[in-house]
This record gives C-alpha cells, structure tokens and sequence, in this order.
C-alpha cells in the first residue's frame, strides 16, 4: 500500500520536472549551466584531464620513465607527438602523467580546506559570542600569511617533499578564506525566517544547522571552491617550478615547465608549451565553470 | 468565550546596548517591550497595532518563545513559559504557533511542501505516528486550500498567497489554541489579501482559535479583531472592544493614528477631523519620562512629564486608556 | 530646431505607451497601450497591484527605464506638447528635473549615503543652474525648509542615514522640487512609511501642488490613498488601463469588474463587520497574459466573447472610459453583499 503511494507520487514528481519549472535550486542551476557552453567546455577539458590523471594507460602506452637517451630533445614528429626532453622521455606520455599530481593536489587539498573552512565558519556564524571571536582571529592569522610564501616556509621545513606534504601545506593555509565565506553566508541565512519559524516550533541546533541553514548557505563556498581547485593547480606547478615542490623523478607539470624554459631559446619550445598548454586550460577550466556556477546559482541573475 | 487561554503580566524585554569590542560594557538599554498585559480569550482575535518600532513584532517574538523575557509573565494554562526549559518548554510551545510576515522568505526554499508542513511532526514526533504523517499534511493542505498533489513542490513554484497558506498548514499541524499572527497579509497584494483574511477568519471558526493579530494597517486589523490594544514606544496607550478604539478613542496618540488612515471613500474628503502629528517617534533607548506620547502631543501639560499615566479606565474613558487627559474624538467617520 | 513647448497644451499627455522586457526567456509586454493626461494643479492617480506595469510607465515618462531589457516599442509622452520620446539625450535631461521630476519610493536607497543632504539636493543647482557651492547650500537650506524638516539650517550637513523614513522622504520632495518642475512624479512615495508619517508626507505634497500649480501622477496601489487626494484615476491591470474616471465616480459607481472587486475587497476602518468579497486566483504574470480580456478568468461577469475579444475601451459618458465588454451591467449591478457564498469564493481557492 505505502509502496503503491511512493510510486505515485514519484510518478508525478517526474510528471512535474517535465511539463513546468520545479525543483530545487540546485535543479535550476543543473539546467542553467547545461545552456552556458563555456560551462560545457570547461567540464569537458576538467573531465578529460581527470582521466589522464585517473587512467594515464587509456591515453599512452608509452611508459614516460622509458627513456632512450639517443632521442634526446627530438621535435614532435608521428612516433612522438610532442616530442622528447632532453632525457628522451616521451614529452607525451610525460604530459599526461603529468596530471596526476596536479589533480590530486588540488582534489584533495580542496576537500580538506572546505571541510575544515565549513566546520569553522559554521560554529563562528551558528554560535557567535566568543566562539566567533576565538576562531575568526585565528582565521585572520593564517590570513595575514601571503599563500605562496607561507607555502615556502612550510615545505622548506620539511624534509621529504612529496604530493602528501603539498596538500597539508595547502590545507594548512587554505581554510581561512572559506571559512570566512562559510561564516558570512551562515550568519545572513541564520536570521531567515524560515530558520526563525523552524526555532519557533522548537527545533534542535543539529537540525537547524543542517536541514535549514547549511542547505542555503552551501552555494558560495562550493563556488569559490571550485575556483580553489584551478588556484592549487596553479600553485603546485609553481612550488614545484621554484623548486620546493614535487621533484624530479616525479612528474608534474610544474617540474616539466621548470624544466623545459631553459630550451626555450634554444630551439625547443615545445619543452615549455605542451605542458604549460596543459595547465593554463586545466586552471582556466575549473576557475570559468566557478564563474558559471556563480551565475547559475544566483537567483538574482535569473 | 470567557476562558483565558494566554495572559501577559508586565512583560518586558530590554535589548542592551554596548560599547567596546572584547570587553563589553552594558552603556544603555532599548526599551522594545516595557510593562505590556494582555489576555487573550478562546476562539477571540486581539488585534495589536502601532507603528514601526513600537514593539509589536518584538512582543509576538516573545510571546513565541524566540526571545527571552526581561522580565514579566506568559501564562498559558496556568504555567509561565519565560520561566521554562528544555523539554517542557518544547511541549509548552506546540499550543502557540507563529505565521509570518512575508511567504518569500518564511519557507525554506530548499524543502518541499510536504516536508515543510510536516516539520512540526519531526521536532515532535509525539503527536503523530510517523506512518500517519503524510495523511495528516495532506489534510492540512486541503484545510487550507491547497491541493494535496502539491505535497512534493517547492516553494518558489507557488504564489505569495499559495505561500501563505503553506505557512498556515505548517503553524496549523500540532494543533494549537492560540496563533500568533504578525503582518500575515502585509506583503502579500492587494486582490489577495481578502482571501488570506478570510481563510483565517474560517479556520478560527472551524478549530476554534485564538489569534493575536499584530498588524500595522488598522483596517484589516477592525475587520479581523474583536479587541484592539494600540502600542506606542513599548507599551499598550489604549485597549478595548473594536468599536470602543475605532468609534470612541480617547488617547491622543490613538486619535492621531485613526485619523491618519485614509478610507477609500473620497465622499468623505475633508469631512474627517484629520490630526497631522509633528516630529518622529523618539528613540526607544532614551524614552521621554512620564508619558510617552507628551513630545507630540498637543494636551501635554506639567503633570504628562511628572507622572506616568496608568491603562486604566477614567472619567473621559469608558476603556483603559494611559493618558491623564483622556477624552473621545470621533476621527474616523466625518463630521462636521 | 528641436520643438518649443507649448504653453496651450497637455502639461503632460501620454499617449498610447508601449513597453516590453526582452529577456532570455522572451518577451514580455509589460505596458501595452497606456494613455493619460495630467493638468496644472491636478492629481492623477495610477493605480494598481505590484507588476500591472505602472511603475514602468512612470519610469518610461520620466526616461529613466532600464534599457535593456526593457524598449519602449510604441507610443508618445508629449510635455506641453513636446514628444520627449523622441528627443537627443540631451534635451532629454534637461526635461527631466527642470521640468519634470520624480519621487521614489525607497528613500534610502535613492539617496546616495556618502554625500550630505544638503550636497545633494544642491547639486541640482550647481549642475543644471551652475551655481557655487554656497549659493546651492543656502537654496538647498531654503527647499529644506519649505517641506518642513525641522532645523534645516542645522540639518543641512547631516547624512541620510541620520533622518528617519519620514524626514528622508521630504529629502527626496527637496530634490525633485529643486529646480521648480511643473509634473511631478511620485511612485509608491508612501508606501514604506508608517500611516502617521504618510498622513504627513501627503498633506505636504498636497500643499506643494495647490501653492505650486503642478501636476503630479501618483503611482499607488492604495485606494485609500487615492480617495484622499486624487482628482483623476487610471487603474491599470496587466498592462493596460481597464478603468479611467474622476475620483468620485469611481469610487459611486465602478464601471470595471476589477476595479468593482477591489473596492468590495478591501476592509475599511470605519465600517465593522464588514464582508469582503475576494477576487478569485492572482494576477497575470506579464509573459503570460490571458487572450482576450487579460482579467476574463478572474471576473464574475465573463462571458464567451471575453475569452475572444480584447475589450476597446468605451466611453461610459463624456468623462470616462472602461475596459469591460459589459460595463453597463456593472455600473448598474448594486455590490453583492448578503446572499451565501461558497467557500471558494470566499478565499479564492482553486483559482489561483
């Protein structure tokens, strides 16, 4: 019987979707975003990168740690697309194994600072009073640290230098502005009158903060969130480029472009281009689809 | 009709003001609420009205348990709710419900109908079984006019009249005596308001409700209330029956603010005894001493500054009245 | 040469105005065919529920419309006989202000919070009169007084957030009384203040227009508001004006369904017990107004051909004009009171 009245009325929830506007916001913005071509564009480049670095194997099978040493600094040709570096490594296979650590990097690193930034920024906003002080001038803190260089200190402490110890130096520096951006938008949905009405019946703080406020204050965190992802993309090609980061034998893109610009002028600069190519459209990508869903999420634009 | 279901004894609520950033220091208070009673009988409407800062909204927010008393009583079968806590406090609420000013932003967008009317059922999951819940939000949807295939839309898909009656279902579903009603149509448009009021109007007849209707437009509050109380920076000036407020006022502040609300008859044009009230309404931080209204008013005299006037029957006023001078003035019909 | 106004004609004449939004998701006629004259001295009421289009013909009269999204597609606003519509830009602006001047609803916000009152209303005068900072200080003090802010000599260098809604209100009368215009528009002015202060502010604006000679046109949707002060009434529904009369004839004898239900709608304070007849469902969004007559679905005397056929607008006698296929029935039929009524047309359920 129960079953039967499920079936119903998913049945005409499904009718609803079709025929007129409906569901969520997010919903909305599902269907908004499908109309922005760069939107499409840029989560094609994000899908495609993701499977180089996910499954490297569907897009070479050449190994980019097999090197003749006789190919060095070959211009690309049909045997090798992008050519070779000055050790004879495959330039291809090294660009698509390239993505790996960048997307690890900024995955991981971009999961840790939303929750850590979340779980702050809703216990300052939620809670105020003290609780708020304590944590945003811990926040202004790290803050007033300059990403990069607080970056460069962190990881010249430490000894080993592998994509694990980029993404702790990331996360350690990362939160505040999330949490910043999670606090204000907690504090501007906090005094909705929903949320009112919902602590008017009687509601606990657990089911206020997490069916009432969390669900309207997600929007602007997962946006600067996905620009976050491009941010540390760019980042850890820069650390390992400068020399703190990833180093040699592991292969970065980062590394590659440290690499390679000393060739530039000598007649190869494909050692430069194929894998700076790679990360400007990697970043570009996530930071233009954070703008379209900045736009898709505001109901203000619509 | 005699049975009290609420009464106010001396409610106040003072927000306090303070200088400093990490050491606070209390420097003033906001008088929102200062010395307010107030009965509310089964199945009657008071009608509370005043204008902006006077401290309507902050009594309805105390009166639903969102803020806490300064001080005072809320009685409600015999047991004081400012003095509660904890789970007693959560079954003490269920009896009062709230419906709110503006539909927009008075549902959580992010829920569906169905969810949002039977919120009640989850924070007290006591006063239904969870299979009969669904049932009992469509029943609720119907009484207020809704379909109930509307169960699984969201808000924004509905009008702001459509809005309002969700947020009725929702304040209907634990089943309470006394609704709280804060400028429920006030945002709503012109050719919708009447339904909203009406609906209303039907619900307290069928269930048998007691509403505290708080309102700044004085005529959907006439048309609504069996009694009236009229507040000015904090306190009630002047209660009593619909027509001894609308008919027979005798506060000052209360003749001032019949006569400045504009009937739609242009007949009457220049035949209504019509007060233009000069300044603003002090700062409710620093209220005057003695009688409030006396900065505006036109009878002020020596003792308005001394002595507060008490909300009690007088000589000029066959109702409670708080001023020294109370006396009637027709101001809302013409005259000659 | 660009035109002279003149003297003999319409202070201001609005004639057959078309507006439409053009958006993403299509267009929208939002003003489709307004017409409306206002005179020296005289109050012309546009009234009507939020999106009926009539704040966007006050913007359209004034040139102030957001252009995109929206375009006016047709029509003419002629001062003293000068189609403004059709000016350069700049004799547009010199219209606007020297001749015609608005008042907005939300006073704080169409005040500009980091510059003094007094700057404010005096930059009129250094702009369009280019006088010195002095002298505008001292106009400016003297405009302050003339609407009756209090201390305006004192007040002059205060902020806007440092006066209350009322006495912001009068800021903005300064303002658009500044350079002396003869039409002055007023959208919505009272509507965000408390009833007290709106009994204020409009007994001003009523003196202002008798010392003054100027026309206003009040947009409001508060038809006590407009009992109080109007002369002349346009009620607007999606769109277009459905009713067009003087004040008293439409408050005796409504010849529009529309307007008939609002005032039977609407509660009065000095009546009790009264009953209020609803119009049944809502508004028309205005990218999807119903064919023929755009309020057929909501109105009690529709009929077949109101489903088909746009109702012209008919002369109802020499000084009025209504929107309804069947306006003689209306104008006759007494307003419905006492007979029992269902539910649904009590609150309107089901329609909406």
């Amino acid at each position: 019987m129960t079953e039967q009245v499920e079936s119903v009325i998913s049945a005409d929830r499904s009718a609803q979707a079709g025929i007129e506007r409906s569901a969520s916001l997010w919903a909305d913005a599902w269907r908004d975003l499908r109309r922005r071509p760069v939107a499409i564009a840029s989560a094609v480049v994000i899908v495609l990168v993701s499977s180089m670095a996910a499954f490297p194997w569907l897009w070479t099978r050449t190994d980019p740690r097999d090197c003749p040493i006789q190919l060095s600094k070959a211009t690309p040709s049909a045997a090798h697309i992008f050519g070779t570096n000055e050790l004879g490594c495959d330039y291809y296979a090294m660009t698509i194994y390239g993505a790996r650590a960048s997307i690890i990097v900024a995955l991981v690193s971009t999961s840790l600072v939303l929750l850590v930034g979340a779980l702050v920024g809703m216990a300052a906003g939620f809670y105020g009073g003290w609780v708020d002080s304590v944590l945003s001038r811990l926040a202004d803190i790290f803050f007033a640290l300059p990403f990069l260089l607080g970056a460069l200190v962190f990881l010249s402490m430490l000894r080993s230098h592998s994509v694990w110890t980029i993404v702790l130096a990331f996360a350690v520096l990362g939160w505040p502005p999330l949490a910043r951006i999670v606090r204000a938008s907690v504090l501007a949905t906090k005094n909705m009158d929903y949320v009112q009405a919902a602590r008017s019946l009687g509601a606990s703080d657990r089911r206020l903060l997490f069916r009432h406020i969390l669900p309207n204050a997600a929007a602007p965190a997962i946006v600067v969130a996905t620009i976050l992802l491009g941010t540390y993309v760019a980042s850890e090609a820069t650390l390992s480029y400068l020399g703190i980061g990833l180093q040699p034998p592991e292969i970065s893109w980062g590394i590659m472009i440290a690499q390679g610009q000393s060739y530039v002028t000598s007649g190869y600069p494909h050692l430069l281009l194929f894998p700076a190519a790679f990360l400007s459209a990697t970043v570009l990508a996530f930071i233009l689809l954070g703008d379209a869903l900045r736009d898709a999420l505001d109901p203000k634009l619509r | 009709m005699s049975d009290v279901v609420l009464e106010v004894r001396d409610l106040t609520k003072h927000f306090p003001l303070t200088k400093g950033i990490v050491f606070k220091r209390q420097v003033g208070a906001v008088r929102a609420v200062d010395g307010v009673n107030l009965t509310l009988r089964r199945g009657e409407t008071l009608g509370v009205v005043g204008e902006s800062g006077c401290g309507k909204s902050t009594l309805a927010k105390l009166i639903i348990g969102l803020e806490k008393p300064t001080s005072g009583e809320i009685l409600v079968q015999g047991q004081n709710l400012a003095r509660m806590r904890g789970s007693a406090l959560r079954r003490a609420r269920r009896n009062i419900q709230l419906v709110m000013q503006d539909p927009y932003t008075s549902l959580n967008p992010r829920m569906t109908v169905g969810d949002i009317v039977g919120e009640p059922f989850q924070i007290h999951p006591e006063v239904a079984p969870r299979s009969d819940r669904r049932r009992r939000v469509g029943e609720l949807l119907e009484l207020v006019g809704l379909s109930p295939d509307h169960i699984n839309r969201y808000p924004h898909q509905f009008s702001g009249g459509q809005r309002q009656r969700i947020g009725i279902a929702r304040a209907l579903a634990l089943r309470p005596e006394i609704i709280v009603c804060d400028e429920p149509v006030s945002a709503l448009d012109l050719s919708i308001q009447a339904q909203v009021i009406n609906l209303l109007e039907r619900l307290q007849e069928e269930l048998g409700l007691s509403y505290i209707f708080i309102a700044h437009d004085l005529s959907v509050v006439r048309h609504i209330s069996d009694r009236v109380a009229v507040m000015y920076l904090g306190k009630i000036i002047e209660t009593g029956v619909d027509t001894e407020i609308y008919d027979h006022p005798t506060h000052p502040y209360a003749q001032a603010l019949l006569s400045a609300v504009p009937v739609p008859d242009p007949t009457l044009r220049g035949l209504r005894d019509q007060i233009i009230l000069e300044g603003d309404v002090p700062s409710p931080a620093n209220p005057p001493s003695g009688c409030r209204f006396r900065t505006r008013c036109w009878k002020a005299r020596e003792v308005c500054v001394e002595q507060e006037p008490a909300l009690v029957e007088r000589e000029g006023s066959a109702h409670p009245s708080a001023c020294h001078f109370a006396e009637e003035r027709d101001v809302v019909h013409a005259t000659d | 040469m660009l035109p002279e106004p003149d003297p003999d004609a319409d202070l201001l004449d609005v004639r057959d105005l078309r507006i439409e939004f053009r958006t993403r998701d299509g267009v929208s006629k939002a003003v489709n065919g307004v017409s409306f004259t206002v005179q020296p001295g005289q109050t012309r009421a546009i009234l009507g529920e939020s999106g009926c289009g009539k704040s966007v013909t006050a913007q359209a009269v004034m040139g102030i419309l957001d252009s995109p999204p929206a375009h006016v597609t047709g029509g003419e606003v002629r001062y003293r006989g000068v189609d403004v519509l059709t000016l350069p830009d700049e004799e547009r602006r010199r219209i606007r202000g020297n001749h015609i001047a608005m008042v907005f609803q939300d006073a704080l916000s169409a005040l500009n919070p980091v510059f003094t009152v007094g700057f404010q209303i005096g930059e009129q005068f250094r702009k369009h009169l280019g006088m010195s900072r002095t002298d505008a200080r001292r106009r400016a003090v003297e405009l302050m007084d003339q609407v009756r802010i209090p201390a305006a000599r004192q007040r002059v260098n205060d902020f806007p957030h440092q006066f209350s809604g009322g006495m912001r209100q009068r800021v903005m009368i300064a303002m658009a009384l500044a350079l002396d215009p003869d039409v002055l528009i007023a959208d919505e002015p009272t509507t965000a203040l408390d009833v007290t202060v709106q009994a204020q502010i409009m007994s001003l604006l009523g003196e202002l227009l008798r010392e003054r000679q100027m026309g206003l046109v009040l947009i409001t949707h508060d038809m006590g508001v407009v009992a109080d002060v109007a002369d002349h009434i346009s009620v607007m529904y999606a769109g277009r004006i459905v009713e067009e009369a003087p004040v008293r004839d439409i408050y005796a004898r409504p010849a529009h369904p529309y307007t008939k239900a609002l005032l039977e709608s609407i509660p009065r304070v000095d009546v009790k017990g009264q009953q209020l007849n609803v119009i049944k469902g809502l508004p028309p969004s205005p990218t999807r107004v119903p064919r023929g007559c755009a309020f057929h679905p909501r109105c009690r005397y529709a009929r077949d051909v109101c489903r088909q056929d746009p109702p012209p607008l008919y002369g109802v006698d020499s000084r009025r004009t209504s929107a309804c296929h069947f306006w003689e029935e209306v104008v006759s039929a007494r307003s419905e009171g006492s007979e029992p009524r269902s539910r649904e047309q009590d609150e309107g359920v089901g329609g909406e």
